[in-house]
C-alpha cells in the first residue's frame, strides 16, 4: 500500500467513524425516548394527572407536582425576566467600557458556571433562613431566578447587540431620549431574541430538581398550593422520589411523569426555536 | 437630561449590580457556614482523613471519598464525551454536507435540554441493566453507568463549542492544506484541530466543570456510599449527592451535620470556580491569535 493510498484509507475510515459518532447521540436519544414511552404511556390517564400523591403506586398521581411546576414557572418568570432584561439593557446600552463593566462581565460568566446545587445552598441560607420564607414556592422561585439570571442577561445582550446603530441614531435624530429610544425602538426590535433566551432559561428552571431539594421542597405534598407562601413539590422532585423507590410500579409512575415533564420542556424549547426562526426570517436590516 | 431618565438608569444599574450581590452572597454563605464547621473539625482532618461518615455515630470528616467519587464519575463522563464530541465536531465541519449539519446540530442539542433527573432514570433503569448483562459484578448503583450517561449528556456541549472553535479558523488555512494535497483527515487533524486547540480545550474544561457539579444523575444512579476507590463498578458518593442526601433527611439547622453540606459545597465551588477561570483565562489569552 502506498503512502497516499494509506492516507485515503485513513480518511475514509474516519468518515465512517464520524458518522457512527454523530448517530450514536441520536440513536441513544431515540432509544431513550422510545423506552420511556413504552414504560410510561400506559400509565398516563386523566386520573394520573388529577390525583394527589399516594403511598400506593397505582393510586398516586401528579396533580401537586405539575401544579407546583406551573407555579414555579410563573413566579420565576415574574422575578427573573424584569431583572435579567434590565441588567442586559444596562450592560449593553449604558455601561461604559471600564473597570465596573469588566467586573460585571467576568462575574456573569462565572455565575453561569456555578453548579445549580450551590444556588440551592444560597437559597437555603438567604431565602429560607434569613428572610424566613421557609421551603415555600416563593423561596424556590427566587432561587431558580438567580440560577437563570445569567442566561437571560447574556441572551438579552446578544439580541440587543443585533439591532443596528442606525435605528438608534434615527431615533436620537428625531429628538427621542435615550430611554425612549431603548423602550420604543431597541427593545421592540430585539423582542424575538430576548423571548427565545427567556423561554430557554425557563425550560432549564422547569427541569431543575437539585436546588429545590436543597432548599427543602418536599416529595410528598398532599394538597394543591393556593398561594406563593405554601410548601410545594415539582415534577422533577416527584420523579426523583419515585425512581428512588424499589417497587417496579413506582418506576412506571416515574416514566409516566417523565413523559409529562419532557412534554413541557420540549414544548418550551419548540416555541423558542420557532421564535428564533421567525426572527431570523423577518429581520433584514 | 430629565430626572426620570436618571431614575431609570439607576434601576437598570441596580439590576446589573444584583449579579455581583449573588456572587458575594454565594461566597459569604459558603464561607460563614464552613468557617464555623472548620472551627469544630480541623481542615487537616477534613483533607486527610480517608472516611466520610458525618451521619453515623462514629463521625469521620474526610472529604477525600466524596472527591474521588466526583472525579471518578467526571473522568468516565469526559472519557465518553471527549472522543465522541470532538469527532462529531470535526465530522460536521470537515466532512458532513451542509444540510446534514443544519439538521443534526439542533437535534444533538436537544440532548442538552433534557432535565438531568430524566437522565438519572435512564442510567438506573436502562444503562445499568444493559451493562450488567456483560459485566458480572456490576452493582445496581455504580459510577460507571452514571458516568457514561453524564458523558452522553455532555456530548453536545463539547461538540457545539468545539465546532464553533473549528469554524472560527480562517478558511485560508484549510485551503492551504488542501492545496498541498492533504486529505480531509490530514487537514482536520494536522491543521484545523491544532489551530482551534484553545477553543477545544475551553470546551473540555467547561464540560469537566459541568460534570463535577452535576447532581441528579449521580444521586439516582451512582449510589450513596462514600468510598475511597477508583473502582467504577461499585456504589460511590459524589459531593453533590451528599448534599442532596442530607437535604432529604431532617438534619437540624445549625448542627455539625448541617454545616457539612456547606463544607462540601465550598469544596465543589472551589473546583468549578477554578475550572471556569482557567477557561476564561485561556479564552482571553489565545482569542485573537488568528484574527
Amino acid at each position: 500500500m502506498t503512502n497516499s493510498e494509506y492516507n485515503r484509507y485513513k480518511d475514509k475510515a474516519f468518515q465512517v467513524f464520524g458518522i457512527c459518532c454523530t448517530f450514536f447521540g441520536l440513536v441513544v436519544l431515540a432509544i431513550f425516548l422510545v423506552d420511556i414511552l413504552i414504560e410510561g404511556m400506559g400509565r398516563i390517564n386523566w386520573e394520573f394527572i388529577t390525583s394527589l400523591p399516594s403511598r400506593r403506586a397505582l393510586r398516586a398521581g401528579i396533580l401537586t407536582a405539575w401544579t407546583g411546576t406551573l407555579w414555579i414557572l410563573v413566579l420565576t418568570a415574574v422575578i427573573a425576566i424584569p431583572l435579567g432584561v434590565a441588567a442586559g439593557v444596562y450592560l449593553e446600552e449604558y455601561a461604559r467600557k471600564g473597570r465596573l463593566s469588566n467586573i460585571l462581565e467576568i462575574n456573569i460568566s462565572n455565575l453561569a458556571g456555578v453548579p445549580s446545587i450551590i444556588y440551592g445552598l444560597l437559597g437555603l441560607e438567604i431565602f429560607v433562613r434569613q428572610m424566613q420564607l421557609g421551603a415555600s414556592l416563593l423561596a424556590g422561585a427566587l432561587t431558580l431566578s438567580l440560577l437563570i439570571l445569567p442566561i437571560i442577561i447574556v441572551t438579552t445582550r446578544e439580541a440587543i447587540k443585533a439591532v443596528p446603530r442606525s435605528i438608534r441614531d434615527a431615533s436620537f435624530a428625531l429628538g427621542a431620549s435615550k430611554w425612549q429610544t431603548i423602550w420604543r425602538q431597541v427593545l421592540p426590535a430585539s423582542v424575538g431574541g430576548i423571548m427565545t433566551g427567556i423561554i430557554l432559561a425557563l425550560s432549564r428552571a422547569v427541569g431543575e430538581a437539585a436546588p429545590l431539594i436543597v432548599i427543602g421542597a418536599l416529595a410528598y405534598v398532599p394538597f394543591v398550593a393556593t398561594g406563593p407562601m405554601e410548601e410545594f413539590t415539582v415534577l422533577p422532585i416527584q420523579i426523583f422520589n419515585w425512581v428512588s423507590r424499589p417497587q417496579a410500579d413506582f418506576l412506571i409512575n416515574a416514566a409516566a411523569a417523565i413523559i409529562i415533564l419532557l412534554f413541557i420542556t420540549f414544548l418550551l424549547n419548540g416555541v423558542a426555536v420557532y421564535l428564533r426562526y421567525r426572527q431570523q426570517r423577518k429581520v433584514k436590516w | 437630561m430629565r430626572k426620570s431618565e436618571k431614575i431609570i438608569e439607576g434601576l437598570l444599574l441596580l439590576s446589573a449590580v444584583i449579579t455581583i450581590l449573588i456572587t458575594v452572597g454565594i461566597i459569604w454563605v459558603l464561607l460563614s457556614e464552613s468557617i464555623s464547621f472548620f472551627s469544630e473539625v480541623s481542615i487537616f482532618r477534613f483533607l486527610t482523613e480517608k472516611e466520610w461518615t458525618p451521619l453515623f455515630a462514629d463521625k469521620k470528616f474526610g472529604i477525600l471519598p466524596l472527591v474521588t467519587g466526583t472525579l471518578l464519575t467526571t473522568f468516565i463522563a469526559i472519557a465518553v464525551a471527549l472522543p465522541i464530541g470532538l469527532t462529531v465536531a470535526v465530522y460536521l465541519n470537515e466532512y458532513a454536507p451542509g444540510r446534514m449539519r443544519q439538521i443534526v446540530k439542533p437535534v444533538l442539542e436537544l440532548l442538552a435540554t433534557i432535565p438531568t433527573v430524566v437522565y438519572g432514570f435512564f442510567a438506573l433503569t436502562v444503562v445499568t441493566p444493559f451493562l450488567q448483562s456483560f459485566i458480572p459484578g456490576l452493582a445496581g448503583f455504580n459510577a460507571l453507568s452514571a458516568g457514561i450517561v453524564m458523558g452522553i449528556m455532555i456530548i453536545p456541549m463539547i461538540s457545539s463549542l468545539s465546532e464553533d472553535a473549528i469554524s472560527a479558523v480562517p478558511r485560508s488555512l484549510r485551503e492551504a492544506a488542501y492545496g498541498m494535497g492533504s486529505t480531509r483527515y490530514q487537514t482536520a487533524f494536522g491543521v484545523m484541530v491544532p489551530a482551534a486547540s484553545s477553543g477545544i480545550v475551553v470546551s473540555v474544561i467547561l464540560a469537566i466543570s459541568r460534570a463535577v457539579g452535576e447532581t441528579m444523575i449521580v444521586a439516582i444512579a451512582a449510589g450513596q456510599q462514600p468510598r475511597l476507590t477508583l473502582n467504577p463498578l461499585v456504589p460511590i458518593e459524589t459531593i453533590t449527592t451528599y448534599i442532596v442526601q442530607v437535604s432529604l433527611g431532617d438534619v437540624p439547622h445549625g448542627s455539625l451535620e448541617y454545616k457539612t453540606i456547606f463544607a462540601a459545597g465550598i469544596t465543589l465551588f472551589v473546583f468549578t470556580f477554578t475550572l471556569n477561570n482557567i477557561s476564561f483565562w485561556i479564552r482571553k489569552k489565545f482569542q485573537e491569535k488568528y484574527d
